[in-house]
């Protein structure tokens, strides 16, 4: 490995000289905080989360850049202030060099003034709020997920494609379902017929159901993350509607897909990832995952992951020196790394210019249920948020 | 046409609040006795449910195993926590079963992981009724609706019709007298105490196919059945069984009639956001209503 | 007052005092301090209300709610004066808890909890609709509050003493009202209504009085904590915060202000340290809540004063 010798020689040279502090830094692990929620209704959602970071982990040796890596497990709990507790610990005590993850933007909101006024880099492998891709963007902030608006806006550029006139709007009553629906019509030209908030706290959908069978829409479009899109999606094949295109996102993945089963084929999900993406990086990805956790990995552990070779491509880059926060960000802006997703880059917000795809639940060879790619519906896709974003040149 | 649909999916969410309700307002009526810890039951049986059908392979062995195993988990945790903590006031009880809320949100997440499970339909109830155009009534849930129905007779005859009723409904009214006539206390109440948690549990595998089986599916819905023994008044089961219909209507039907309401004072837009909020408050409106009329819910039972 | 159950809160603010100068100066251990100290004076309140006038609220996490957003209303229209915030935030939770407790107090029992639970609920989800404040992702603060212009509440050890103050002024404040007439009337009327009212008090006023200063200092409590967080959101009002608050109390101890104390800092410390040994802690606390309650009567401070 010629980077440890490299610093190795240097760290001779540098003892001679009697600078060795700086050096010896060098050799100590990097610290990385991964934020992720795990306890909850929605610890499914931060587990696949913490096993995607695990497995790149292990695929590098539990090295970035030919330096070690020590992992600091922080369970968010979905609450804002005790995530911002337990990331101050970590980057106080601690002293982590990046955190990395988190599932939920309020929790995202909470975190990102503490870590990015450390002068320590963010990297959100999920949440991706507007304020952050816009207006508020910040030189220490990367997201390797997408923006919020993105993905939804993607169904409604699928809708629009496929010449549905009368879509059935259904979201929980809170921030991200609101963004949901903004996004989808960013994109939709027909008419919504109506437009449904329920309750985050909903079990049951009988009522929303009925009155989509009374409107009958061409098609349905929900975002309801969770145990949330568990009961809708079950309840809604059961009431027959099933013959109504379902058309989602964060609904059906691979992480409520073990409990939807059945009841979620050829549910159509908006996405910028799915399992059977056809490239080497993903099929061993995939591969290594199931054989390590013994479960199909969702796009929260895919975005993840990508983080990890993010990361190892920009420490690498620097050489493992993290002190130059300038060079450290534009090497993390290179993106130097195969992604699972194929091609992948930054652009000017820091947040990834992609593709975007619609992809249907299936059910593969070996019983299990995935999502898999339909079509592809926008190429190389700048967030909308990317022109209000002003993003220093320098730290 | 819509109306009736909404009502009787109200009545259908109030038949499984009452399941969980009327176990919680036995134990805490003739028992004198906070349970927190009766959600987790709720969720207890929900897992045991979905863990025994698969492992049986159907629906039908998962309930008739998870029932006698609620009922055990029930009793395992009266004898090793809740016994010790009847003759301790409101404010220790509801410390320590929020301890037993603590432990078994976080052990079945141990147990089963973080990922909600799934439950089967069984296979022949998997069908639906076309109620109205283009939309399937799911028979299973009118099995619900039938199958609450129908423990709700079997509690009303177990309560009025029988000596151990008549016995838990003299504990309702003054458990102390009770001990002192040489009624055997301790084995009423654990016997009380072991139904209730048998019917909670019971809720949770009928609601297993239909909801989402993961840890704290219980803590929303035992917030919920407290409201409903406080409308209907602490100890009665009639009172519990009209009150948790009530709730199930008012819940359904406020949903989806609320943003319509709002629609009158405000834009379309706001309206419906305005309304899902209000809809959401609307069953703690009502019972904030009702106790500021009846301060001990509408049917008190008689001390 | 009784010397006794000052010196344990004395003991507590000396350790605060000191607690910067002896290896927890670090900004995290501050700011899981400062946090401690913020759930203490919203527990002392309670404590209150529980201890003092037998009322068991579980909607008290409102009262920190409403505080807490007057601070964001006020920010978002460009007040950050804290001599105007505090003031504002403080009356807001208090006319709150007035028009709440004016309808709360006339039940009692679980009665009164169940209705506290409503109100609480009620606010929870008018603070998630509020999108121009965020709905329920919340709202960041961009900076701490001015003190008279001066923006020294962002100095770390600022911000600690200004709790640490705050926190004891608050327990001789809960402690005096408790000693005083006002405390004994309370507590008569919580052992025998019928007797208080012979006896010519009306023990309704009372305890709308004191409902209304607990929601006060809950208020000022919310105030701080979104200060210490920087960050507001309706997470900050379910009705789960409300039960931490309540068994804050009661873990403590119902003997007086000194209880809550005791238990806010228990908890909040004990969950930060399990949390660091396991991801699955809760499997650890809930049984220590269970064997707490079987061996402990009286509370933490019950065990200290044996």
């Amino acid at each position: 490995m010629p980077h440890l010798n490299t610093s190795r020689r240097m760290l001779l040279a540098a003892g001679a000289a009697g600078l060795a502090a700086p050096a010896l830094a060098q050799n100590a692990p990097i610290k990385v905080g991964l934020v992720a929620v795990l306890t909850g209704p929605q610890a499914a959602l931060g587990t696949q989360l913490r096993d995607g970071w695990m497995l790149g982990m292990r695929q590098l040796n539990n090295q970035l850049g030919g330096r070690p890596v020590e992992t600091i497990v922080i369970d968010d709990e979905l609450r804002p202030d005790v995530a911002v507790t337990k990331v101050r610990a970590a980057l106080e005590r601690d002293r982590v060099d990046f955190v990395v993850g988190v599932v939920f933007s309020n929790i995202l909101a909470a975190i990102m003034r503490p870590v990015t006024e450390a002068n320590t880099f963010l990297i959100s492998t999920n949440a991706g709020p507007s304020t952050f891709a816009g207006r508020g963007c910040n030189p220490f902030f990367f997201a390797t997920s997408y923006n919020n608006d993105q993905v939804h806006s993607v169904m409604g550029q699928a809708a629009q494609d496929d010449g549905r006139r009368r879509v059935f709007l259904l979201t929980p009553n809170y921030q991200a379902g609101r963004d949901a629906m903004a996004g989808f019509k960013s994109r939709f030209r027909g008419e919504v017929v109506d437009e449904v908030y329920v309750p985050l706290t909903q079990l049951d959908f009988s009522a929303e159901l009925a009155r989509i069978a009374s409107l009958r829409p061409d098609a349905v479009f929900t975002f309801m993350p969770g145990g949330l899109g568990v009961n809708l999606v079950r309840q809604y094949r059961q009431a027959g509607l099933a013959n109504i295109p379902f058309l989602s996102t964060f609904t059906v993945d691979e992480a409520t897909l073990p409990a939807q089963g059945e009841a979620a084929l050829g549910f159509f999900s908006g996405t910028n990832w799915a399992p059977n993406m056809d490239n080497p990086a993903n099929r061993a990805f995939v591969r290594d995952f199931e054989a390590a956790f013994n479960y199909v990995p969702a796009s929260y552990a895919a975005q993840t992951f990508d983080a990890a070779n993010l990361l190892n491509g920009a420490v690498r880059r620097v050489g493992g020196n993290l002190a130059d926060k300038n060079a450290l960000r534009a090497a993390i802006a290179a993106a130097d790394f195969q992604s699972v997703r194929g091609a992948f880059r930054f652009g000017a917000n820091q947040f990834p210019v992609q593709d975007f795809w619609l992809a249907q639940v299936a059910r593969r060879p070996d019983g299990r249920f995935q999502t898999e790619t339909v079509r592809r519906v926008l190429e190389a896709n700048v967030d909308p948020w990317a022109g209000e974003c002003r993003m220093p040149a320098r730290i | 046409m819509l109306l009736v649909v909404q009502a009787l999916n109200g009545l259908q969410f109030g038949i499984l609040l009452f399941l969980v309700a009327a176990g919680l307002t036995l134990v805490f009526g003739v028992m004198d006795f906070i349970n927190l810890a009766h959600g987790v039951q709720y969720m207890i049986g929900a897992y045991l449910g979905a863990t025994l059908a698969a492992a049986t392979g159907s629906f039908w062995g998962g309930l008739l195993l998870a029932l006698p195993a609620a009922l055990l988990v029930g009793l395992v945790l009266e004898w090793l926590v809740f016994r010790h903590l009847y003759a301790r006031d409101h404010l220790s009880q509801v410390l320590a079963t929020f301890g037993v809320i603590l432990f078994l949100n976080q052990g079945v997440k141990f147990v089963f992981g973080a990922a909600p499970l799934q439950m089967p339909v069984p296979e022949a109830l998997s069908g639906g009724v076309p109620i109205m155009e283009g939309l399937l009534y799911p028979t299973y849930r009118l099995a619900i609706l039938a199958a609450g129905l129908a423990t709700a007779a079997l509690l009303w005859f177990l309560v009025e019709r029988t000596k151990a009723g008549m016995l838990v409904r003299a504990g309702a009214a003054n458990a102390p007298m009770l001990g002192a006539l040489g009624v055997n206390v301790d084995r009423l109440f654990m016997l009380v105490f072991g139904f209730g948690a048998m019917l909670a549990g019971f809720a949770g595998v009928m609601a297993a196919p239909i909801l989402s089986v993961e840890p704290g599916m219980g803590d929303n819905l035992l917030i919920l059945a407290f409201v409903v023994i406080v409308i209907g008044g602490i100890g009665s089961v009639r009172g519990a069984f009209i009150a948790a219909l009530l709730v199930g209507l008012v819940e359904t039907i406020g949903r989806s009639a609320m943003p319509d309401l709002m629609r009158l004072f405000l834009d379309p837009s706001a309206a419906r956001q305005a309304g899902a909020a209000m809809a959401s408050m609307l069953v703690y409106v009502v019972m904030a209503l009702i106790l500021a009329v009846k301060p001990a819910g509408l049917f008190p039972v008689k001390r | 007052m009784r010397w006794r159950d000052a010196s344990l809160p004395l003991l507590v603010f000396a350790a605060l005092a000191i607690a910067p100068f002896i290896g927890f100066g670090q900004g995290h251990a501050l700011t899981l301090l400062a946090r401690a100290m913020i759930f203490g004076m919203a527990a002392m309140s309670l404590s209150l209300l529980v201890g003092g006038a037998g009322l068991v609220s579980l909607g008290h996490a409102a009262m920190l709610g409403v505080g807490a957003y007057a601070v964001v209303v006020l920010d978002h229209a460009g007040v950050t004066e804290a001599l105007v915030v505090l003031p504002v935030a403080v009356l807001a939770a208090a006319l709150f808890a007035l028009l709440t407790g004016a309808v709360a107090i006339r039940t009692s029992g679980v009665h009164f909890i169940m209705i506290t639970l409503a109100f609480g609920q009620m606010a929870f989800f008018t603070t998630s609709s509020l999108a121009i404040y965020g709905g329920d992702d919340g709202y960041t603060l961009f900076s701490r509050m001015e003190v008279a212009g001066s923006r020294f509440l962002e100095g770390r050890l600022a911000f600690h003493f200004t709790c640490l103050a705050l926190l004891a002024g608050t327990w001789l404040l809960v402690q005096a009202l408790l000693d005083s007439r006002f405390g004994r009337v309370l507590r008569a009327a919580q052992q025998n209504e019928v007797r208080a009212q012979a006896v010519g008090f009306a023990p309704y006023r009372y305890r709308l009085v004191a409902y209304v200063i607990a929601g006060a200092i809950g208020g000022m409590a919310g105030v701080l904590l979104s200060q210490a967080a920087e960050f507001v959101a309706p997470a900050y009002l379910t009705w789960q915060r409300s039960g931490d608050l309540l068994f804050m109390v009661i873990l403590g101890g119902l003997a007086g202000p000194h209880g809550a104390l005791v238990g806010a800092l228990a908890i909040v410390l004990i969950e930060e340290w399990l949390a660091e040994l396991t991801e699955h802690w809760r499997m650890i606390f809930g049984p220590m809540l269970i064997l707490c309650v079987f061996f402990l009567r009286g509370g933490l401070v019950g065990l200290l004063r044996r």
